[in-house]
C-alpha cells in the first residue's frame, strides 16, 4: 500500500502536533488559574497587546467602515436599497470584520514579537535560567500573555467597532449624504447585543489562539537564529488560519439554527 | 570515585548516567560524586559533554539512563513542586551567562530573591548591588541591560546572580572563560570564598588548569562519556594517566585525538 503509508504518516504528525499543542495549552491554561499571578507581567503585556495595537486596529477598521458604505452603495443603488446601508456597516463590522481583521492584525503585530521574544529566550537558555532560578516559564512566560490576550482583545475589538462604524458613518455622510440623524438612528436601531456580544466572544478566542500560537512556537523553536525565524512565521501563520476556521465555527455556533 | 569526605552522603551522587541526542552518544555511563562543601572541578575536552552534564543535574535535559541523587533524593524524571524545592538548592552559572534581556541587570540580579524568595524589590535591589561589587562591578552596572555589557561583564553578572540565592550547591560552567588573568584570580577567590563561607558544594567546569588548580579539592576529567580520572587536586600532576597528563599540559600529541582532519 505505497500510497497509504505517506497519509498515515502524516496523519500521525498531525495528531502528534495536536496532541503536543493542546498539552501546552492545557498547562498554559492551569498556570492562568493557580496563583500566584505576575500582576506586573500581565499589566505590562496587555499594553502591548492593546494599547500598541490600537493605531494599526483603528486604521485597519475605520477604512473597512468606508469602504463598506461605499461598496454598498453601488451595489444597493441598483435596487434602490441605499437606506440598508447602516445596517449592512453595522452588522458587518461587529459580526465579522472587526474581530477578523483586528484578530489578523494584531497577530501579525504581537504574535511575531511574542515568538521572536519567547524564542530567542528559548535558544539563548534564557528559559533554562528562569527553571533553575526556581520560576516556572509556564507561570512566568506563558500564562501572563494568555491572559492579557484572553483579556485585551475585546476592549481592542469594541474599540474598533466603534470606528469602524464612525468610518461608514463618515462616507455616508459627506460622500453619499445621507442625513446624520437618521444614519445613526438606524445602526442603533438595527444592531442588536447579539452582534456585538458574538463579535467580543471572537475577539477573546482570538486573542488566546495568537498568544497561544506565539508562545508554543516561540517555546519549541530550537537552533539559532534560524529557528527563531522559522518559529515566528509559523506563530503568525498558524494563528492566522485558526482565526479564520475558528471564526466559521464561532458563527455557527451563535447565528445557525 | 566512591570516597567520602568526613563520611556524610554525597550532596551529588551520579550513577551510570546515559545521554544521547540521536545517534551520538554523549554521557554513556558517567559516575560522580560531589560530597558536602566539596568544590570538584571537571575537565575534559571542547564538546565532551560537560554542559550536558550540568544540565542533566538540573532536568533541563532528560537523562536515558542513570540515577541522580541529591541529598540522597533521586531527582531524575522529578516535576512540578517537587521539583522547584530541588532547584531552590541550586545555583547555575551558564557558560554564555544566559541573562534575561528584558531586564535591568540589577534584575537580573536580584530575580531569584524576588521570585523565587518573594522578598522585596528595594531590599533586594540593596542586596544585588553588593553581589555585583563582590564581582567587581559598579551599582552604575546595574541600570543598564545586559545587552550594554561586555563578554566578561555579562559573565560577571550570570556569576552574581548564580550567587545571589546563597544555594546549596552551585554549577559553574567555564567562569573565567573571557575573563582577564586578574580578574579570572578575583573569580577564583570568589569561588573560593563561597566554598568556605558558605559552605557550598560546587561542581565547576574549566578549562583553566590554573583555576582548576585554585577552585578544585578534586578533579574529574570526562573523556568519550565517562570520567576515566578522578582525584585530589594535589594528585593532578602524578595522576599516572596518558589523557590526564596530556590535557594539562595542553599538547597535542598524546591518547587523546582531536578531530581535525575529515579522514
Ligand atoms: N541540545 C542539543 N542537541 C543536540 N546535540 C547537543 C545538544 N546539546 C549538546 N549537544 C552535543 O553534545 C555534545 C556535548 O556538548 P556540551 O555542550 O556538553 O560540550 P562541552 O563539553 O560543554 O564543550 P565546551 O567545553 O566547548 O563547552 C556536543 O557534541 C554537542 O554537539
Ligand atoms: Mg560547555
Amino acid at each position: 500500500m505505497p500510497i497509504l503509508q505517506p497519509i498515515g504518516r502524516t496523519l500521525l504528525i498531525f495528531f502528534a502536533a495536536a496532541g503536543r499543542l493542546s498539552m501546552f495549552a492545557a498547562n498554559g491554561l492551569s498556570h492562568c488559574v493557580r496563583p500566584p499571578l505576575y500582576f506586573r507581567l500581565i499589566a505590562r503585556q496587555m499594553i502591548d497587546i492593546g494599547y500598541y495595537s490600537l493605531p494599526v486596529v483603528g486604521l485597519t477598521a475605520i477604512f473597512t467602515g468606508m469602504v463598506l458604505a461605499l461598496q454598498s452603495y453601488t451595489g444597493f443603488a441598483r435596487f434602490a436599497a441605499e437606506s440598508a446601508i447602516p445596517n449592512v456597516v453595522v452588522i458587518s463590522i461587529t459580526r465579522e470584520l472587526g474581530p477578523v481583521l483586528a484578530g489578523l492584525m494584531v497577530a501579525g503585530r504581537v504574535g511575531a514579537a511574542m515568538a521572536a521574544e519567547i524564542g530567542t529566550m528559548r535558544v539563548t537558555e534564557q528559559i533554562d535560567a528562569l527553571d533553575t532560578l526556581a520560576t516556572n516559564p509556564f507561570k512566568y512566560l506563558v500564562a501572563p500573555r494568555l491572559i492579557a490576550g484572553i483579556t485585551t482583545l475585546p476592549i481592542l475589538v469594541f474599540i474598533a467597532d466603534i470606528i469602524g462604524v464612525f468610518g461608514g458613518y463618515v462616507v455616508s455622510i459627506y460622500k453619499l449624504g445621507f442625513n446624520p440623524t437618521t444614519y445613526l438612528k438606524n445602526t442603533v436601531d438595527f444592531v442588536q447585543t447579539e452582534d456585538v456580544v458574538s463579535g467580543l466572544v471572537k475577539a477573546a478566542v482570538f486573542g488566546f489562539l495568537i498568544t497561544l500560537m506565539g508562545c508554543y512556537h516561540g517555546y519549541n523553536s530550537k537552533g539559532g537564529a534560524q529557528g527563531v525565524g522559522a518559529a515566528t512565521t509559523n506563530a503568525v501563520v498558524s494563528a492566522s488560519i485558526l482565526i479564520l476556521c475558528c471564526n466559521y465555527f464561532i458563527t455557527e455556533m451563535f447565528f445557525a439554527r | 570515585m566512591s570516597e567520602k569526605a568526613n563520611g556524610a552522603p554525597p550532596k551529588i551522587q551520579i550513577r551510570g548516567l546515559h545521554k544521547s541526542f540521536g545517534p551520538k552518544v554523549v554521557l554513556d555511563g558517567l559516575d560522580l560524586d560531589v560530597a558536602v562543601g566539596e568544590s570538584v572541578v571537571v575537565i575534559g575536552g571542547s564538546g565532551t559533554g560537560k554542559s550536558v552534564l550540568l544540565k542533566c543535574i538540573l532536568g533541563l535535559l532528560r537523562p536515558e539512563a542513570g540515577s541522580i541523587k541529591i541529598d540522597g533524593e533521586e531527582v531524575v524524571g522529578l516535576r512540578g513542586g517537587d521539583r522547584d524545592r530541588v532547584m531552590r538548592k541550586f545555583g547555575m552559572l551558564f557558560q554564555n551567562a544566559a541573562l534575561f534581556d528584558s531586564l535591568p541587570v540589577w534584575e537580573n540580579v536580584a530575580f531569584g530573591l524576588i521570585q523565587g524568595e518573594g522578598m522585596d524589590r528595594d531590599e533586594a535591589k540593596k542586596n544585588a548591588i553588593e553581589k555585583l561589587a563582590a564581582v567587581g562591578l559598579g551599582a552604575e552596572v546595574g541600570e543598564l541591560s545586559p545587552a550594554e555589557l561586555s563578554g566578561g561583564m555579562r559573565k560577571r553578572v550570570g556569576l552574581a546572580r548564580a550567587i545571589a540565592i546563597t544555594p546549596e550547591i552551585i554549577f559553574f560552567d567555564e567562569p573565567t572563560t573571557g575573563l582577564d588573568p586578574i580578574m579570572g584570580d578575583v573569580i577564583n577567590d570568589l569561588i573560593v570564598k563561597c566554598v568556605r563561607e558558605l559552605g557550598a558544594s560546587t561542581l565547576s567546569i574549566t578549562h583553566d588548569m590554573a583555576s582548576a588548580r585554585k577552585i578544585a579539592h578534586r578533579v574529574a576529567m570526562l573523556y568519550h562519556g565517562k570520567i576515566i580520572w578522578a582525584g585530589p587536586v594535589a594528585q593532578i600532576d602524578n595522576s599516572a594517566n596518558d589523557y590526564v597528563d596530556q590535557f594539562i599540559h595542553g599538547r597535542a600529541e598524546g591518547p587523546i585525538q582531536m578531530q581535525v582532519r575529515a579522514d
